[in-house]
């Protein structure tokens, strides 16, 4: 090969110890190569061993691990053997460390611009004036809102997803030969997602560098990689170029998790419901509802977050709540639940209307309404046994004491398919998913007719994630119960809601049901979150990018308007004067779907037509003009 | 927001003085006897002790007393000591300075010792030095005040005859004698509260260094030295505060076993006095004071954890 061998993995071992101190083997003799301008992707499920993996090439291991063979090369030189300085120098020098969960890895107390530049800046890779400099051209490459002052601020002060994309500033602010990037946009949006990835394919090729790439996510793969290494339980189980494994994979582990990938959202996936569990009146409804924080003057909440939201629940169907994050999704379930007062409007379960703050509701309204936390890590108390956790709400709610509460604890234990005997147990002794299907138990035991759940597959990887959302349709089945789920992933929303609810910026742009909202027409933004999902196909990133709603849609932050359409100014078919003063009327489609915009419905068939001519002669059309007026 | 805060916790601040002024006028009020008797003594007659209440407004219902008690007060008018005669602010006067003079120097040489001291510990976990440090802390923490002070005394001027064994002050001696004369109570204090100091440091840091924006600083490659100093310290600094401002109130208010073994002449042991004489205005001042300083430092404490918090000196 003609380029360049930066790094090199040869028969790397770690292993842990555990509490007898037999030594437990991590990862099993890896071996694998990186060249300059090369992503390497190392994918499997968790415990694979790919983060593992990855943190050898900076000589580190997590606390309780050990290298115990094999070296990791980089120029030739093993870093497991170097002296203590010499590693510090490969760290957030030659190698840079971008984690997963950006929140964490910030250091609350100093500032963004200090902690992007550090590094840099120890190595004598630049100087501080010159790292800041860089720093700022990565905050406007990144398309970061505020890129100028934005390094003045402290990271409780920004988004999470600008949190992501600032600690991919940090990774590239000292130009590392390499960057290890693990898991960098699970946590984000989609449209956030292209943008990062577009960010690094452009860095490394412009500046010849090479990145370890650690995911689950093969379609996120398939965009970036161009070898891949598939690993379980720390062995590889095959390795080869994108193409070859994306395309043509032998193993069979490589087949199974091709075929966990969850498939993008289309028309057809959407459940059908109704029937079974269907009553006349709506199960809970929420009505001309506007709500925000900072308190509320004049009628409008000081920081608004939703305005005029209409939304409605059917018994026994599940309302996906789908959009980018700050868009106001959690903000819904929590008005829904009482956790927030709304500024205007009415929230009304089973006809009668609720009262908007939780301590003014009585037991039994409480009861029906329960609410699902995303990480149930937080929201179960650790010092708690399972059986006491779902025996509580049993006790609240339905007066269950002594043997009843146990029968019926060991009853909720099975419907989340979970054996009784971990009544007996403390959270910390279950797995993620485990955990989950707790957490949801404790909802369930209150008997409640709709459950409100928010992201709770998003912290899970996708295998034990559909496992869940199996369960959630079991008991919706056996049960009746309605449920308002909140996910920013599209295509688990999309493979099990009968109806979907678009937000963007506060405001339902589309809603209906799952069919309808997935098959053309679309609202503009519906269709930027849609051609967003990354498909399994090499090269589809760059086929995508060519979408003129990407042109104009990605590149552009959300802003928050008083006025007009929110969309305005990301939506490819704005019409100018229009769409930034006059708030959208709302197009009454069939069986209830719904479009606010002020283009009609031939406009958008039309554009939907035209879309699909743009992407095939693409280049007749030129990349610059994104707002091409639909005749 | 933050403010709001720290307006929030100068108000506690002084609901605490208030609440704690009641307690200490309760607290002496049903003590049996009153000053009038204490005065008279042994020639006491019913007329006598009459005179003498209305003379000073012992007769009054209690909450005038109360009023008029904490009215003096606030405006510095700590009473006349019902025993001497004399007013106790002459009385605290010269003590309060010996205390403060005491308590400053102990902290001057404490605290950076300390911090230095946790932190070092904090950038060596596990080694012999640490434990060295870990284990003497804690063996000084069990350990009496008392029995600091005696070993004290015990090898330095017992057996080695390098200091005196007492803090005699006249008032004239120069600056080298000064430190002659306090350095026993001074190194027992800053030995106690250095201790207790030294381990927090260590811990807060420790605490902070699992966390994983401290991996990612090794990740990043920072040496060591500044992520304890740079990324840990500032994270670690409000429980830190906390530790010192206790120990500070500690130096003012609860040194009296320190005071009373090398016979320093300080507020603490005034109070004491003034138990065992029975005068009562001078241990409601006493106790005041003590109270006072605690409140104050506490609430210092506090407004520099809010200004420590970049969660609170920069919203949103």
């Amino acid at each position: 090969m003609a380029k360049e061998k930066l790094f090199e993995v040869v028969d790397l071992r770690i292993s842990a110890y555990d509490d007898e101190g037999v030594e437990v083997p991590i990862v099993r003799g890896v071996s694998f190569d990186i060249h300059k301008g090369e992503v390497v992707a190392l994918i499997g499920e968790s415990g694979s061993g790919k983060t593992t993996i990855s943190l050898a090439s900076l000589a580190y291991t997590k606390p309780g691990l050990h290298f115990t063979g094999g070296q990791a090369k980089l120029y030739g030189k093993d870093v497991l053997t170097m002296a203590p300085l010499e590693q510090r120098e490969i760290r957030g020098g030659n190698v840079a460390y971008l984690a997963q969960s950006a929140a964490a890895t910030f250091n609350p107390a100093i500032t963004i611009g200090e902690q992007v530049t550090e590094s840099a800046v120890l190595h004598g890779r630049l100087n501080q004036e010159e790292a800041t400099k860089r720093a700022l051209e990565l905050y406007h490459a990144l398309e970061l809102p505020g890129a100028d002052r934005i390094g003045l601020r402290y990271p409780h002060q920004v988004s999470g997803g600008q949190l992501q994309r600032l600690m991919a500033a940090m990774a590239l602010c000292g130009k590392p030969d390499l960057m290890v990037l693990d898991e960098p946009t699970t946590a984000l949006d989609v449209t956030t997602q292209i943008e990062v990835l577009k960010a690094f394919k452009k860095v490394i090729r412009e500046e010849n560098s090479a990145a370890i790439y650690v995911t689950h996510d093969l379609a996120v793969v398939a965009q970036i990689a161009d070898h891949i290494v598939v690993l379980y339980r720390g062995e590889i189980m095959e390795q080869g170029s994108a193409d070859q494994i994306i395309n043509h994979p032998t193993h069979a582990y490589t087949k199974r998790l091709m075929e966990a990938v969850r498939p993008r959202p289309e028309s057809g996936m959407g459940v059908d419901a109704s029937g079974d569990h269907d009553r006349v009146i709506d199960n809970i409804e929420v009505r001309n509802m506007t709500a925000g924080y900072g308190g509320i003057v004049d009628g409008e909440p000081v920081i608004p977050i939703l305005k005029d939201i209409n939304v409605s629940v059917k018994n026994g169907h599940v309302v996906g709540v789908i959009g980018e994050s700050g868009c106001g999704k959690s903000t819904l379930a929590r008005v829904m639940a009482g956790m927030l007062q709304p500024a205007r409007g009415d929230i009304i379960l089973d006809g009668k209307t609720l009262e908007g703050a939780l301590k003014n509701r009585n037991l039994d309204e409480l009861q029906k309404v329960q609410f699902v936390f995303q990480m149930a890590d937080t929201a179960l108390n650790p010092k708690q046994l399972i059986g006491n956790i779902i025996g509580r709400p049993l006790e609240f709610y339905h007066g269950l004491t002594g043997r009843e509460k146990h029968a019926k604890v060991a009853e909720i234990l099975e419907m989340v398919e979970l054996p009784a005997a971990f009544a007996n147990r403390y959270p910390m002794e279950l797995s993620g998913g485990q955990k989950q299907r707790i957490n949801l138990a404790r909802a369930l035991a209150a008997s409640p007719e709709v459950m409100l759940c928010d992201e709770v597959t998003s912290a899970l990887d996708s295998i034990v994630g559909a496992n869940v959302i199996k369960l959630l349709t079991s008991l919706r089945d056996k049960t009746g119960v309605s449920f308002v789920f909140i996910s920013h992933d599209l295509s688990t929303v999309a493979s099990f809601a009968d109806e979907i609810v678009v937000l963007y910026a506060g405001r339902v742009v589309e809603q209906g049901p799952t069919d309808e909202v997935l098959e053309p027409p679309f609202h503009p933004y519906t269709r930027l979150l849609i051609s967003s999902v990354p498909e399994m196909r090499i090269g589809w990133l760059e086929d995508t990018m060519k979408r003129r709603e990407m042109a104009v849609g990605i590149a552009r932050g959300v802003e928050i308007t008083a006025k007009g359409c929110p969309f305005y100014n990301r939506c490819p078919l704005a019409i100018e004067g229009t769409c930034q003063t006059l708030i959208p009327p709302t197009l009454e489609l069939e069986n209830g779907h719904q479009i606010a915009c002020h283009l009609t419905l031939e406009d958008l068939q039309q554009a939907e037509a035209d879309a699909q001519r743009i992407l095939l002669g693409y280049e007749k059309l030129g990349h610059d003009d994104p707002q091409i007026h639909v005749p | 927001m933050m403010t709001r805060m720290v307006m929030q916790r100068i108000g506690i601040g002084f609901a605490t003085l208030w609440v704690v002024s009641v307690i200490i006028f309760v607290a002496t009020s049903i003590l049996p006897g009153d000053v009038a008797e204490i005065v008279l003594g042994q020639s006491a007659t019913p007329e006598t002790l009459a005179a003498l209440r209305a003379e000073l407004g012992l007769d009054q219902p209690w909450y005038v007393r109360y009023f008029s008690w904490l009215g003096d007060m606030a405006v510095g008018d700590l009473g006349i000591s019902k025993a001497g005669g004399a007013t106790i602010s002459s009385l605290i006067g010269g003590r309060l300075g010996n205390t403060l003079m005491m308590a400053g120097w102990v902290s001057v040489i404490s605290i950076p010792i300390s911090i230095a001291l946790g932190l070092w510990a904090a950038m060596h976990p596990g080694t012999w030095l640490d434990r060295i440090v870990t284990f003497g802390t804690l063996s000084l923490i069990s350990v009496p005040e008392f029995f600091i002070a005696t070993i004290a005394v015990l090898v330095l001027a017992v057996e080695l005859h390098w200091l005196p064994s007492t803090a005699y002050m006249t008032g004239e001696e120069s600056f080298w004698e000064l430190m002659k004369a306090l350095a026993m109570p001074l190194i027992t204090l800053v030995i106690v509260v250095s201790a207790q100091m030294i381990r927090m440091t260590r811990a807060g840091i420790l605490n902070v260094m699992s966390s994983p924006y401290i991996e990612m600083a090794i990740l990043k490659g920072v040496p060591r030295g500044r992520i304890i100093m740079r990324h840990a310290f500032y994270n670690a600094i409000g429980p830190i505060i906390n530790v010192i401002a206790l120990n500070l109130a500690y130096l003012v208010s609860g040194v009296v076993i320190v005071e009373t073994i090398f016979a320093y002449p300080g507020l603490a042991k005034l109070m004491i006095d003034g138990v065992q004489t029975r005068d009562l205005p001078l241990v409601q001042a006493c106790a005041m004071i003590f109270c006072g300083t605690y409140v104050v430092l506490i609430l210092l404490a506090d407004i520099g954890s809010i200004l420590s918090n970049p969660r609170l000196r920069n919203p949103k």
